[in-house]
């Protein structure tokens, strides 16, 4: 009699059950029905009932007053009981439950047992739910076990104590030279575990990394063997030899030649064997090769090597089976930081995939894409990538627009305001109801930057405009030279201010002398305070323009002359800021201004 | 490292589930459903690997799945497993149930729970692929299964002796 019988029995029972409350009925009555047998003393069913209690955990029922039931039975002499003892410890018992403490002298005792199945039990279930008091208890069992027993103990050993090493990272050392020693072994499935077991030892101290570089040449020996060896029928795998192994040793061998050169070249040949040999017809050679593209890349490989790679992966790229297609794009992610080039040369393909009806391949192909955007793309990527975001799926939305932005504030040169200051100008019939707005927004705000610049840039300009008052469009305002001085005193001395938008004040401040008749003294104070100012920006637009003053004060107010005088004050921005002369043209001396930017040397 | 590896049917019922690493019974369902939930809204010729969802632990963890008629089998992987590999691993942990049921079917799953949880851990250990050769693997399932049976054997020999 098979001794889930029982078990099927509910399991029929619960099935049968045609609403949910139903079921819970079922259920209910099973859990009541099991616990009083819990209650009773040794009787012959008790596998039974934990094995029920353990469906109904899987169907989400509360099981929890199993646990001293799993204790009871992980310590039987019976080993039907022991199984399913030790099942029902790994679903409901963690480290943070007591009842967990109370089986470690359990597991110990049957880590020496004679059987080796009650052996793996307490392995397994120490791997799966060993705490760190427990594993540092047991781990000399452990190492035992890894030295002197058979291999299939030995393989279950090497994995527990991978487990005891992640909980507790200085017994690291205690496993190493068992380690070792079991790379000469013969069997897979403890060469599997070895490997597994120097992995993780590699990747949680440097010492044991240099340790273990020494095996590499074993290293190297054991994967020829696998890929030259002829047919094999136990580890064959669609005609490749044990991948599961080649794909460990592969991953190992690249920790351990990232950034050492004699490790690497030992391992130049074998890796360009396996890229070369294997078949990729199947998904089994495409694991292997994938997993040799990603170490080449990783380690110090010759030139040579690493464009074979590059091409493999270039090849997935374009196979029909989509799995392909997703991994080498997650590879091709991984390296688009130190081979950019060559994965540039793959951009096609990638935006292509962008298209893809696979979320899962678009999102890679996302990815990607931003990371491939430069200076010299950046243009078609953004229509692909706008495209894309009208049509992707929702999850997606938000990555794609965020790499939108980032992309556009690294590569585009902000440009808004000498565009939006041309915009003006050739807007003559607004200018005086454009300065007026600004003015009042310059009144009420001086934080943003662009509009503040592009303010000062209008009051300097069309500053007459703004004190004459008579404006339709907007509410009027009685505005005297005082105030629109005020307010561009303020954005001078403002510590919100930038450097630029100081520099825009300023000359509109200069400006203003030839449109304003009674402030010019004040006019002529506050730049000449800037001839003194520590950024040298300013301090050299001030004194030129102090210089103005002295110098050509006869100009001032000569029609005709006015407009050679901002010649100059055009001429003199343009040697202090070669950034905004392009935009502070006046129409009528361009002539005049492109012969003197000519003698210069400056372009536009 | 692998974090869970479930099986349920096309409507999200569970019928295997194993996690490597703890979490709360409340969780745990959770888990099971938004990972239906992610995994039933899939075509049927897309790829087979799925970013995972966020209970089960961000952005590092995949999940590799493949749909056999009425079940799924999804395994919730981190980045140091290698997703092809894993993919063939779901391959021969099918293959050797076919094997030891006997053309399994779903039925077979529902009512031999036990037997499944025996096999996985013949494969997968701690989070961790354990042995992927199908012959070593049912040769190590047989004998334990012998072994069990021949203890009923002997307590039921010495109740009627009794």
């Amino acid at each position: 009699m098979s001794p889930s019988v029982p078990l099927q029995e509910m399991i029929r029972a619960i099935r049968s059950a045609r609403t949910q409350c139903e079921e819970r009925g079922v259920i209910q009555r099973e859990c009541a029905a099991i616990r009083a047998q819990f209650r009773q003393a040794d009787n012959g069913g008790r596998s039974h009932n934990l094995a029920k209690l353990l469906y109904v955990h899987m169907l989400g029922y509360p099981a929890h007053f199993g646990q001293m039931e799993c204790v009871r039975m992980i310590a039987s002499s019976r080993y039907s009981e022991k199984r399913v003892g030790y099942l029902g410890a790994m679903m409901l018992l963690d480290e943070k439950q007591d009842a967990s403490l109370l089986i470690t002298n359990s597991i110990k005792n049957d880590l020496s047992h004679s059987n080796q199945y009650v052996q793996s039990l307490a392995l397994c279930t120490l791997a799966c739910m060993g705490s760190a008091e427990m594993c540092r208890d047991l781990a000399p069992e452990i190492d035992r076990l890894l030295r002197a027993s058979n291999s299939y103990i030995k393989k279950k050993a090497a994995l527990c104590a991978v487990h005891i090493v992640r909980k507790v990272h200085e017994l690291g050392e205690l496993f190493a030279p068992a380690a070792r020693s079991l790379l000469s072994e013969k069997n897979h499935g403890v060469l599997h575990g070895a490997v597994v077991l120097i992995t993780e030892l590699c990747e949680r101290s440097s010492e044991s990394l240099e340790r273990f570089r020494k095996t590499v040449p074993d290293l190297v020996q054991i994967m020829k063997g696998l890929v030259i060896s002829g047919y094999s029928p136990e580890h064959d795998v669609a005609g490749i030899s044990d991948p599961f192994l080649q794909v460990r040793l592969l991953r190992l061998l690249r920790i351990l030649g990232r950034n050492n050169e004699t490790a690497s070249d030992a391992m130049n040949d074998l890796l360009a064997q396996v890229a070369t040999n294997t078949d990729s017809t199947k998904t089994v050679g495409n694991a292997v090769l994938y997993e040799t593209v990603l170490t080449v890349l990783d380690i110090k490989s010759e030139s040579g090597l690493r464009v074979l790679a590059v091409n493999i992966l270039g090849r997935f790229l374009l196979n029909n089976d989509r799995n392909i297609r997703y991994i080498a794009m997650t590879s091709l992610q991984k390296i688009v930081g130190t081979d950019h080039n060559a994965v540039q040369r793959h951009r096609g393909t990638i935006v292509d995939c962008l298209k893809d009806q696979d979320a899962s391949v678009k999102r890679r192909a996302l990815d990607l894409s931003l990371a491939l955007v430069s200076a010299s793309n950046i243009r078609s990527m953004m229509k692909e990538l706008l495209l894309f975001l009208s049509s992707c799926p929702p999850e997606l939305r938000s990555q794609a627009a965020n790499g939108i932005f980032t992309a556009a504030e690294r590569y585009v040169r902000d440009e808004t305001v000498p565009n939006l200051i041309q915009l003006i100008t050739n807007t003559s019939e607004l200018h005086c109801y454009t300065v007026h707005k600004l003015y009042r927004a310059l009144l009420s705000d001086i934080s943003q930057q662009s509009l503040v610049q592009v303010a000062c840039w209008c009051i300097g300009e069309y500053g007459d405009l703004l004190l004459r008052g008579d404006c339709q469009e907007v509410e009027p305002m009685q505005v005297c030279e005082d105030d629109v001085l005020d307010a561009l005193e303020t954005v001078l001395q403002s510590h919100m201010s930038s450097t630029a938008t100081r520099g825009f004040a300023l000359t509109a401040t200069m400006k203003l002398s030839t449109r304003i008749t009674d402030n010019v003294d004040r006019i002529r104070s506050i730049v000449s305070i800037y001839g003194s100012c520590i950024d040298l920006e300013l301090q050299q637009r001030a004194v030129e323009y102090n210089a103005l003053f002295k110098k050509y004060d006869h100009m001032r107010y000569a029609k005709k002359d006015s407009t050679h005088f901002c010649c100059c004050g055009v001429i003199l921005f343009c040697s202090v800021n070669s950034f905004a002369f392009n935009v502070i043209l006046e129409p009528e001396c361009e002539q005049l201004t492109m012969h003197v930017l000519t003698l210069y040397g400056l372009t536009l | 490292m692998i974090r869970a590896i479930l099986i349920f049917n096309n409507h999200g019922k569970p019928r295997l589930s194993k996690f490597y690493e703890h979490y709360t019974e409340d969780t745990e369902q959770q888990i099971i459903r938004e990972t239906f939930h992610l995994v039933s809204k899939r075509d049927e010729n897309v790829c087979n690997f799925l970013e995972g969802g966020m209970l089960i632990g961000g952005s590092d963890y995949k999940l590799i799945y493949r749909h056999y008629a009425t079940l799924y089998f999804v395994f919730c992987v981190d980045s140091s497993e290698s997703e092809l590999g894993i993919l063939d691993l779901i391959q021969v942990f099918v293959e050797t149930l076919d094997k030891c049921f006997e053309n399994v079917c779903e039925l077979d799953l529902i009512f031999h729970v036990d037997k499944v949880h025996n096999i996985l851990a013949e494969m997968v250990m701690g989070g961790m692929v354990l042995e992927t050769n199908m012959n070593e693997i049912i040769m190590q399932v047989d004998a334990q299964n012998k072994m069990e049976k021949s203890e009923t054997f002997i307590f039921q020999s010495t109740r009627q002796d009794r």
